[in-house]
């Protein structure tokens, strides 16, 4: 117990990790994707800046969000982006989401015995066009799913998701089915309200929002011309088009 | 037959105070097929003729991508590239992930000239029979370099390497001023065309299938042309043949200072640019 | 950021003491001195710098560090240099331990000089230095042998301003104020006040006298500081690091304090 007494003999070791806070989420609609996280990052009960990206654009249709030991984090996304190079240097082409997914599973498994302390959501397109969202745990376990929330507030706000993606504890009328898949900006407006949510009932998430929408080829940007500050990362509106759009949360 | 004892290896010395081994090396860089670098103020272009092995073969690769500011153009032995090239992609990701920029095209030329000076001094070891144009664009401007199997390196505002080179270097010579003062970079590919046809042997055009353009800047990421992609650019040009071939004005190539090198000018002619095929493989024709 | 380096790099602690309901000093102790069996990795500092402060201004950023280096709570060393400076554009300021700081020193001046020796013309910004730093730093923790320091890394290169911060952990982060120990609860509220959104108007007169103003409340509630400190400035004339220059302190207040010290009645 830590009383400062000297009643029982301890051996402290140096701990290797830390929590940075912070919360990140992802949706995969029909033909597009959205990876959204916060940008505090906080160590304690400190905010340590308020202003330290966790979602990164890896392809023209894949982004990663990485939540958990900052330190760590930004240590394998920079090992993620330099295998996707090798890649291109090889292939001369952008590496596919599922084999980025399966990349990402075996860079995490070989450090199984001193884990990357950090939760991993990919979003972004398939080869078929369809919009997908990959979550792992630290050692490499994933799946495929529709959304998914992780960090601080994941206990916050996957129940949210829950309800609102996948209709869990809803009954829908007679007669009405529902939709498998929601469209743009109702997502947006979900994973919106998931992050003022949870910023209001926890201490770790806050001060910025940013939010990857990842588009397939041929889709038209409809949904998405209504939001204000909408920004494109991509030169070549033929192919998937990323865009990031950002937002304030609530700095205290 | 005339025998040399002094070429055996090349760590070895002639009396004369030459090193064979390395000379023989950078005759290696005339068998491969001409590569043409230019540079103005904000670009750097690299153009290259490709060489098929046979008709129903694919053209050897002449332009290697190293990293989105920084490319190499290629003549001699392929394979030595490759390796130069795999080195000079490992230096480029190390220069990122441990400070966060861009390898100095100067660093990235030092680094594979420290490799090849080591093969000139290590017993056994053969010297890398390639020499590279590295192109890129880094804090400092644009730069372009010539790497040689020596180990020396020299900084350019044009240069060619590869067989009949000499006459792409006239051209270079006699456009300096205009190739330097270039704003647009169309026009700094059509001057390194220009200069690459000069280098065509006889009934050889430029075409989209034996043409490599690359280019790198201020504005623009190490992009590579090819096939297809060429075509825009060589519609650019007056004339796709040389103009040796088009008014048979005769050749002005090189005038060699020594004997030894007029000889194997003089082979390299009478054995002609059709039919010398024994040791193709080995280079990237 | 907790105040005291001992306790970096350890586990929070929450399942006992969610809520931090045990005082800050009352930290459980190791029950051994450190040397007491051969000891390998460094897995506690020795002789410690406290706070480091920096802020953005103007011209450029300004960093503040007093030039104590304490031996438990002996005040060991008073005139020890806690500013660096690394090339001619960037400034590092240290707290933790000193001789893995000073090992610190020794590593990126090598650095500079093998830079210089390319003779390429290029130089090391702080950007550079702040990406190798944390480089080294993260490579040490994952060695399970780290380098028990946390780093600010300032300075200004192409008229681009940078502040950032590095650790043990190779945890980093950028921010227009940054304060390292005691000061990231003290100062850094203060700064954050002072600074925040004035980054492109505060002069280096008001700059200088933020940062003085924060050395004073931390020396006056830091018991592991001095009155002694230094400011380094990097503007688009290079680096400067000042004489070490004393605070003005009045502890009159003192007198009319009851229940502890030398007070008879």
């Amino acid at each position: 117990m830590p009383d400062g007494s000297f009643a029982h003999p301890q051996q402290r070791q140096f701990n290797p990790y830390s929590e940075n806070g912070g919360t990140i989420l992802a949706i995969a609609g029909a033909d597009f994707s959205v990876i959204a996280g916060d940008t505090r990052q906080s160590e304690g009960y400190s905010i340590q800046t308020r202003y330290a990206p966790k979602v990164f654009r890896l392809t023209d249709r894949a982004v990663l969000a990485v939540n958990g030991f900052a330190a760590d984090g930004n240590v394998f996304v920079k090992k993620v982006k330099q295998r996707l190079e090798w890649y291109r240097h090889a292939h001369a082409k952008d590496m596919p989401l599922r084999a980025i997914a399966r990349m990402i599973q075996t860079m995490l498994y070989a450090q199984r015995f001193f884990p990357y302390y950090v939760y991993n959501i990919l979003g972004g397109i398939e080869e078929d066009g369809s919009g997908a969202v990959y979550s792992f745990d630290p050692v490499g376990s994933y799946e495929r799913e529709a959304c998914r929330a992780a960090g601080a507030a994941q206990s916050l706000v996957q129940p949210f998701l829950d309800n609102q993606i996948y209709f869990k504890n809803q009954q829908s009328l007679p007669g009405q089915s529902r939709p498998l898949h929601l469209p743009l900006p109702e997502v947006l407006s979900i994973v919106i309200d998931s992050f003022t949510s949870a910023t209001e009932r926890h201490i770790e998430v806050g001060d910025g929002l940013e939010m990857y929408v990842v588009l397939a080829k041929g889709r038209s940007i409809q949904g998405l011309e209504s939001f204000r500050g909408v920004q494109e990362l991509t030169p070549n509106p033929d192919g998937d088009r990323v865009f990031v759009i950002r937002r304030e949360l609530k700095k205290d | 037959m005339f025998r040399n004892n002094y070429d055996n290896d090349s760590v070895t010395y002639s009396p004369t105070g030459r090193l064979f081994q390395v000379e023989y090396a950078l005759e290696a860089i005339k068998q491969g097929s001409a590569a043409v670098g230019l540079v103005s103020k904000k670009d750097v272009v690299l153009v290259a003729l490709k060489r098929n092995a046979e008709e129903l073969g694919s053209y050897q690769k002449k332009l290697i991508k190293v990293d989105d500011h920084m490319g190499i153009a290629l003549a001699g032995l392929a394979p030595d590239a490759r390796v130069l090239s795999n080195f000079l992609r490992k230096q480029a990701m190390n220069s990122k992930m441990i400070f966060n920029r861009p390898l100095l095209t100067s660093k990235a030329v030092y680094s594979i000239a420290d490799k090849a000076q080591e093969n000139t001094q290590s017993y056994g070891s053969r010297p890398y029979g390639v020499g590279l144009l590295v192109a890129g664009y880094d804090e400092s401007g644009a730069h372009l370099y010539e790497f040689q199997p020596s180990g020396s390196v020299l900084e350019y505002f044009g240069a060619a390497i590869g067989a009949r080179s000499q006459a792409a270097r006239t051209y270079l010579e006699r456009n300096l001023e205009t190739i330097r003062e270039t704003e647009s970079p169309e026009e700094l590919i059509v001057h390194g065309l220009n200069a690459l046809r000069d280098t065509l042997p006889q009934d050889v055009e430029l075409t989209y299938r034996n043409t490599s353009v690359s280019i790198v800047g201020k504005e623009t990421k190490y992009t590579i042309y090819d096939d297809e992609d060429v075509q825009q650019w060589l519609d650019k040009l007056d004339s796709v043949s040389n103009a040796r071939n088009r008014d048979d004005d005769d050749d002005d190539d090189e005038n060699a200072d020594n004997e030894q090198q007029d000889n194997q000018q003089d082979q390299q002619q009478e054995g002609g640019d059709s039919n010398n095929n024994e040791d193709r493989m080995e280079t990237d024709e | 950021m907790d105040h005291f380096p001992t306790s970096w790099g350890r586990q929070r602690n929450d399942a006992y003491d969610a809520y931090n309901t045990y005082p800050l000093h009352q930290r459980p102790n190791p029950g051994h001195d450190a040397f007491a069996d051969s000891v390998q990795h460094t897995q506690q500092p020795i002789v410690t710098g406290t706070s480091v402060l920096a802020i953005v201004y103007k011209d450029g950023i300004m960093m503040a560090a007093d030039t104590l280096a304490s031996y438990g709570s002996l005040a060991r060393f008073k005139s020890i240099q806690r500013l660096h400076s690394v090339g001619t554009s960037t400034v590092i300021g240290a707290s933790g331990d000193m001789s893995d700081f000073q090992y610190l020193q020794s590593i990126l001046d090598e650095l500079i000089i093998s830079e210089f020796t390319e003779g390429d013309k290029h130089e090391l910004g702080p950007e550079e230095i702040h990406e190798y730093l944390s480089r080294v730093m993260y490579g040490r923790r994952s060695k399970m042998n780290p380098l028990w320091n946390s780093l600010l890394v300032g300075g200004k290169k192409d008229g681009k301003r940078f502040l950032a911060y590095v650790d043990l952990l190779g945890t980093t982060y950028t921010a227009s104020t940054l304060a390292t120990g005691y000061g990231a609860y003290i100062a850094l509220p203060l700064l954050r006040t002072a600074v925040e959104g004035r980054e492109n108007d505060l002069t280096e007169e008001e700059a200088r006298k933020i940062l003085e103003e924060s050395m004073r409340v931390l020396y006056y509630r830091d018991a592991r500081s001095l009155d002694k400190y230094q400011i380094a400035i990097v503007n688009d004339e290079g680096v400067t690091i000042s004489e070490p220059q004393k605070l003005v302190t009045s502890w009159g207040f003192a007198e009319g304090i009851r229940g502890y010290g030398a007070q008879t009645q």
